[in-house]
């Protein structure tokens, strides 16, 4: 029955939609209608920060404060602005920490190659420190031929006739 | 010995950068705006739409613009503060922005509350916020007499902040003290 009763639904809502559908011509048009602008907003919005929700970028909030500024990139890019103007407008408003890609500047240096940095520091004590062991394991006395033999004859004896 | 020293070593390192996050408040995005020109508008006035203003007008005139809004709890809070102000006649003069509210909230809730703004601005769609980087509500701006923001307070304001920045920084604007003197460097501390 309750899949009856959706199929059913759906189709009235079918049937509405197409019956509208005409009626759409002349007025706003719907956010699809321009998709090469929407992929723009998309792109531009995904690199800004949610300032209320910080982990998150415009593009992903659904905060009051991100739909705004969604609506002005949208308004500004529309309005013939690049993609970088629309950027640092809002860079000139909210600071570098609304770009989820930091600019390169003196003051973010550490940012950018402080991993680099780490990486190289790691690979290097890795280096002494096994260039350590490698030396201590030279360093330490080796066994003459004869004690080899003993170990050898040791291991493969049984306990028995370990008495000789 | 050295086996000790290194773990102990990172540790204080760490140490101290966790102490140091620990008095650091990840939600506080310093203003760019600072000593910068504040962004021009022309707005219309909550009590009479037919009234516009523009921050130009405020040109030779230390003011604070005080972002609010009805539906802000924040702005409840910080309210009293800023009516026992008026009321006591300070320095300081306050211009509201009210920012995506309904003007009819708004009215009441300045009925109700009691008005400390010399008038408040209407900014239904918000655009206005956002050319002033506000990301919540209440912020205020303090801005000289050469219409330059030198200050941003985000969040309510608080008495120690009237006594320590407020007050201060505005007596010392209204004398047109410059930027590298001492006193304004001592002023600028206490309001960070």
């Amino acid at each position: 029955m309750r899949v009856i009763s959706k199929l059913l639904s759906a189709c009235v809502l079918f049937a509405a939609f197409f019956t509208t559908v005409n009626t759409w011509s002349g007025e706003a048009q719907p956010l699809a209608a321009d998709p090469e602008l929407e992929k723009r907003v998309e792109a531009v919005s995904s690199e800004l920060r949610c300032l209320v929700c910080q982990n998150q970028t415009i593009a992903d909030s659904h905060a009051e404060l991100a739909i705004d500024l969604k609506n002005q990139v949208r308004e500004m890019l529309r309005s013939g602005k690049s993609n970088d103007d629309v950027v640092n407008y809002m860079v000139d408003r909210y600071g570098d920490f609304v770009r989820y890609k930091p600019p390169m500047k003196p003051t973010t240096y550490f940012l950018w190659f402080g991993p680099g940095i780490l990486i190289i520091v790691g690979l290097f004590v890795l280096m002494v420190t096994l260039r350590k062991r490698k030396a201590r394991i030279d360093e330490s006395p080796q066994m003459s031929q004869d004690d080899l033999k003993k170990v050898d004859e040791l291991l493969h004896s049984s306990p028995g006739d370990s008495k000789s | 010995m050295t086996r000790f020293i290194v773990p102990l070593g990172i540790f204080v390192v760490l140490g101290f950068f966790l102490y140091v996050g620990l008095h650091l408040n990840p939600r506080e995005v310093p203003s760019p705006f600072i000593n910068k020109p504040a962004p021009d508008f022309k707005l219309s006035q909550l009590q009479d739409f037919q009234q516009q203003f523009s921050p130009k007008d405020n040109l030779n005139k230390v003011w604070m613009l005080n972002v609010w809004a009805s539906w802000c709890v924040a702005c409840r809070q910080e309210h009293p503060l800023l009516v026992q102000l008026k009321r006591q006649q300070s320095d300081l003069e306050f211009f509201g922005l009210n920012y995506k509210d309904r003007p009819e909230d708004a009215r009441n809730w300045l009925a109700q509350l009691g008005d400390p703004y010399k008038f408040s601005l209407v900014d239904m769609d918000g655009k206005v916020g956002i050319d002033y980087g506000v990301y919540g509500v209440p912020e205020t701006f303090v801005i000289d007499k050469q219409g330059v923001i030198r200050h941003k307070v985000i969040g309510p304001i608080t008495p120690s902040i009237v006594k320590d920045c407020l007050t201060p920084l505005t007596q010392l604007l209204q004398q047109d003290t410059a930027t590298d003197a001492p006193e304004m460097k001592k002023v600028m501390k206490a309001c960070a």
